[in-house]
């Protein structure tokens, strides 16, 4: 609805992925980069710190903020890390729609897919079923290409987007919470993420 | 009074049933103290650890319903860490060894295991009702042991527990023998339950009045349990899913229409929209309408089933309803006492469902309005003076503008005018929550015009001590306080130390509340515990008096420091 907000610029991007992007977007936390829309973007998450710049930055109002709040503004913290808030019991259970689809690109193929995260319980789940959405994918490749490749196949880091446009590594957090925060997923090729020390397999555990 | 043989006086106590006025009753001589004493049935503690179960057993010896609470209730929202407290189990065990006859056990926020209801399913035989309202610790296993040894069993109640499934059996433990059941409520359980078995046992309890089950019991179980239990009051529907033209859901239809003493519908866990008119029949009949688990009904599909509900008392729905939406219910809903309005999507405001609008409409065209809690994108110091015109009934307003620092965006002024009004014009406020930007001028408000406030919950707000010393001063009937990432600090929290012994509790998290002020505290004032719950690391307790207290809960008790408490509490 609202083209200020920038968590919407994300998701109109044209055809997915925009690969000069990636390699700036795997930078260390915190650090500023661009969107693929070319415009920079604040490094910090959103959270009060942008509520506070927003709201009362540009109006000059003197409000004396809270201890507390300047706090938030210094140190600022994305509203989906506020322990707490809004005070809303079981507010995860609530309205969720029972199916969660995202979007799964691979590096390399013409087209996306889609997957319903509610059907999986765990990782393992989710990855067995992305191995054969994107198997039959790996083995065309071969069929159809010219020269032959070599037989070890194409490893692939899984990745996903979060809520706060963040990309994340599959498998460090806690299943449900993953869930809930993945906006979309990106299995990227172990190649490229060799020179950013990510070669080791994501550790996630066999339990939820 | 005195001249009355003790028999008269008690039974002119059975008259006096409200927990406040049997207290009042055993004050006034020790005569009247005997007697209510021992003709005492019901006993509410609202907190777990002012009092052990050896002296509430001492001192009520007819005890047969009992109601506890554990966690203090910023628990709910992730800010009280694992195994805090509030374990149920010392309660049980000294009940079980007594000669109670326990009849209810009504918990809230306390954590069960399983053990617990075994040992409780066994020793009270005449055991009748429980309650668990956000409550964890136990399984399908605990719940099974109940349903298999309670042998009078009226009363099953599990509201928004979490419980582990062992996708049980623990249905089929309720023996052919009981036909007692009054009301069950399951529908917090996540996992498969035997439909075969729910249905038996439906149609062997004639006196079932309030069912509600879980997602797992599809819609073609829920024709069958209508046709057996055509006289349930309070239905909670699990799973309402089926193609429209289906058999199955002509049958629904058909029998739903026979069940005209349903006045309270809930549950919707899952939910085609399509199927949705089938419920119109009995929307006249309802007084309460809980949609707030249902997910993917849109405010077109809302808006339709509200507009045959004219009787409606108490609404509780999911913000997608929208503020026209909230408009048709206040056209259509003139009983309407209570609304809950919860947010779907809290952290995305692009699909910004209600706003300050929604609730305007709703204060105009509800005139018996007096309970609220109403997540929102945004509100307006204007609207709330509206709303305040409006209505001066409310016993409960309880406001969450999900950006929590929100200021009015028409004004960019605090929200301070709009709640002064709202505790001005509302004199029997009892309950009061607020949000958005808030300065301390608010406070000076609240102490000025909430003279009936017993339940404050602030976040976010405030300015200096002096917001936090006008609600301690003014609201002489506080009983509880609960406050968290405000700049209130050691000068509030000391002004005034014996006020802590009237209320129930104060909790203060992310404040500016130093350990030393904490020690003084406590030093003080021997009839309060004031822990401190320190999760980081580093800190070891050190003996740095200047040092923050992250989290500090502090309630007045009669038997001194918890046996308890995990190693991260800090009792002073």
């Amino acid at each position: 609805m609202s083209s200020e907000n920038g968590k919407r610029l994300l998701e109109t991007d044209a055809g997915g992925l925009n690969f000069e992007a990636t390699e700036l977007t795997l930078g260390l936390p915190g650090e500023p980069r661009v969107t693929s829309d070319g415009g920079a973007k604040l490094g910090s998450k959103r959270g009060f710190s942008e509520t506070v710049d927003l709201k009362l930055g540009d109006n000059n109002r003197e409000v004396k903020l809270g201890h507390s709040l300047q706090e938030a503004a210094k140190s600022p913290v994305s509203k989906t890390q506020v322990v707490g808030w809004p005070p809303v019991r079981g507010f995860a259970k609530r309205g969720k729609k029972s199916c969660k689809y995202v979007k799964v690109a691979v590096d390399g193929a013409p087209y996306l897919r889609k997957v319903d995260l509610e059907i999986y319980n765990s990782y393992q789940q989710l990855l067995t079923s992305l191995e054969d959405m994107f198997s039959c994918f790996t083995i065309r490749n071969y069929l159809n290409e010219k020269k032959i490749e070599q037989v070890n196949g194409i490893e692939y880091m899984p990745t996903y987007e979060d809520k706060d446009g963040d990309w994340m590594l599959v498998g460090d957090v806690p299943w449900q919470m993953f869930v809930e925060s993945c906006k979309r997923l990106r299995l990227m090729k172990s190649s490229e993420a060799v020179g950013l020390g990510l070669t080791t397999g994501p550790k996630y555990s066999s339990t939820n | 009074m005195n001249y009355f043989p003790d028999e008269v006086v008690e039974h002119v106590f059975d008259f006096i049933t409200s927990h406040k006025d049997r207290n009042s009753v055993s004050l006034v001589c020790k005569s009247w103290y005997k007697i209510e004493r021992y003709s005492r049935q019901r006993v509410f503690i609202g907190n777990c650890y002012s009092i052990t179960p050896q002296r509430l057993i001492a001192r009520f010896p007819g005890l047969k319903s009992l109601t506890l609470k554990g966690k203090p209730h910023f628990a709910d929202f992730n800010l009280v860490p694992h195994d805090w407290g509030g374990f149920v189990d010392p309660w049980i065990k000294a009940l079980a060894k007594s000669r109670i006859g326990l009849e209810e056990l009504r918990l809230k926020r306390m954590v069960v295991s399983d053990d617990s209801l075994e040992l409780l399913s066994k020793s009270f035989p005449n055991f009748k009702s429980l309650v668990l309202v956000s409550c964890e610790g136990f399984t399908t296993d605990g719940v099974a042991a109940i349903a298999a040894n309670c042998r009078f069993l009226r009363e099953l109640d599990l509201q928004e527990n979490e419980v582990e499934d062992h996708r049980g059996h623990w249905l089929s433990c309720f023996p052919e023998s009981c036909t007692s059941l009054v009301s069950l409520n399951f529908a917090c359980l996540k996992g498969e339950i035997n439909l075969a078995s729910l249905e038996r046992l439906v149609a062997r309890s004639p006196n079932l009045k309030s069912l509600r089950l879980n997602r797992m019991v599809p819609l073609d179980t829920l024709q069958k349990l209508l046709m057996r239990a055509p006289q349930l009051v309070d239905l909670g529907i699990g799973s309402y899913v089926d193609d429209p033209s289906s058999e199955v859901f002509s049958k629904l239809k058909a029998v739903i229409q026979l069940c005209n003493s349903i006045r309270s519908l809930s549950g919707f866990l899952e939910v085609a929209p399509c199927c949705m008119s089938a419920i119109y029949p009995i929307c006249e009949n309802l007084t309460f309408l809980n949609l707030s688990y249902a997910p993917g009904l849109q405010g077109n599909d809302l808006t339709k089933l509200v507009q045959h509900c004219r009787k409606l008392q108490r609404l509780w729905i999911l913000d997608c309803i929208g503020d026209k939406g909230l408009g048709v219910v206040a056209s259509t809903c003139k009983e309407l006492q209570e609304l809950r309005v919860f947010p779907s999507d809290p952290f995305d405001a692009g699909n910004a469902a209600v706003t300050e609008e929604g609730l305007v409409l709703i204060s105009a065209g509800c005139p018996k309005l007096n309970s609220l809690l109403y997540f929102c994108h945004q509100m307006t110091n204007a609207a709330l003076i509206t709303v305040a015109k409006n209505c001066t009934n409310f016993i409960r307003f309880r406001l969450c503008i999900l950006d929590p620092v929100k200021a009015d965006p028409v004004t960019n002024q605090p929200l301070d005018e709009g709640f002064g009004a709202i505790v001005r014009s509302n004199k029997s406020l009892k309950r009061l929550s607020l949000s958005g930007l808030l300065t301390d001028q608010v406070f000076l408000y609240i102490g000025m015009y909430a003279k009936k406030l017993e339940m404050l919950s602030i976040a976010f707000a405030g300015d200096s001590n002096k917001g936090m010393l006008y609600v301690l001063n003014g609201c002489k009937k506080l009983r509880k306080l609960e406050i968290r990432d405000c700049p209130f600090g050691d000068v509030a929290l000391l002004e005034d130390m014996g006020k802590y012994e009237t209320m129930r509790s104060l909790w203060m998290s992310s404040c500016e509340v130093t350990l030393g002020a904490c020690k003084n505290l406590a030093k003080k004032m021997p009839s309060l515990n004031l822990e401190i719950i320190n999760e980081s690391e580093q800190l070891e307790f050190s003996l740095d008096d200047r040092l923050l207290v992250d989290k500090m809960y502090l309630y007045r008790t009669l038997v001194g420091h918890r046996k308890d408490k995990p190693e991260y509490v800090l009792l002073l």
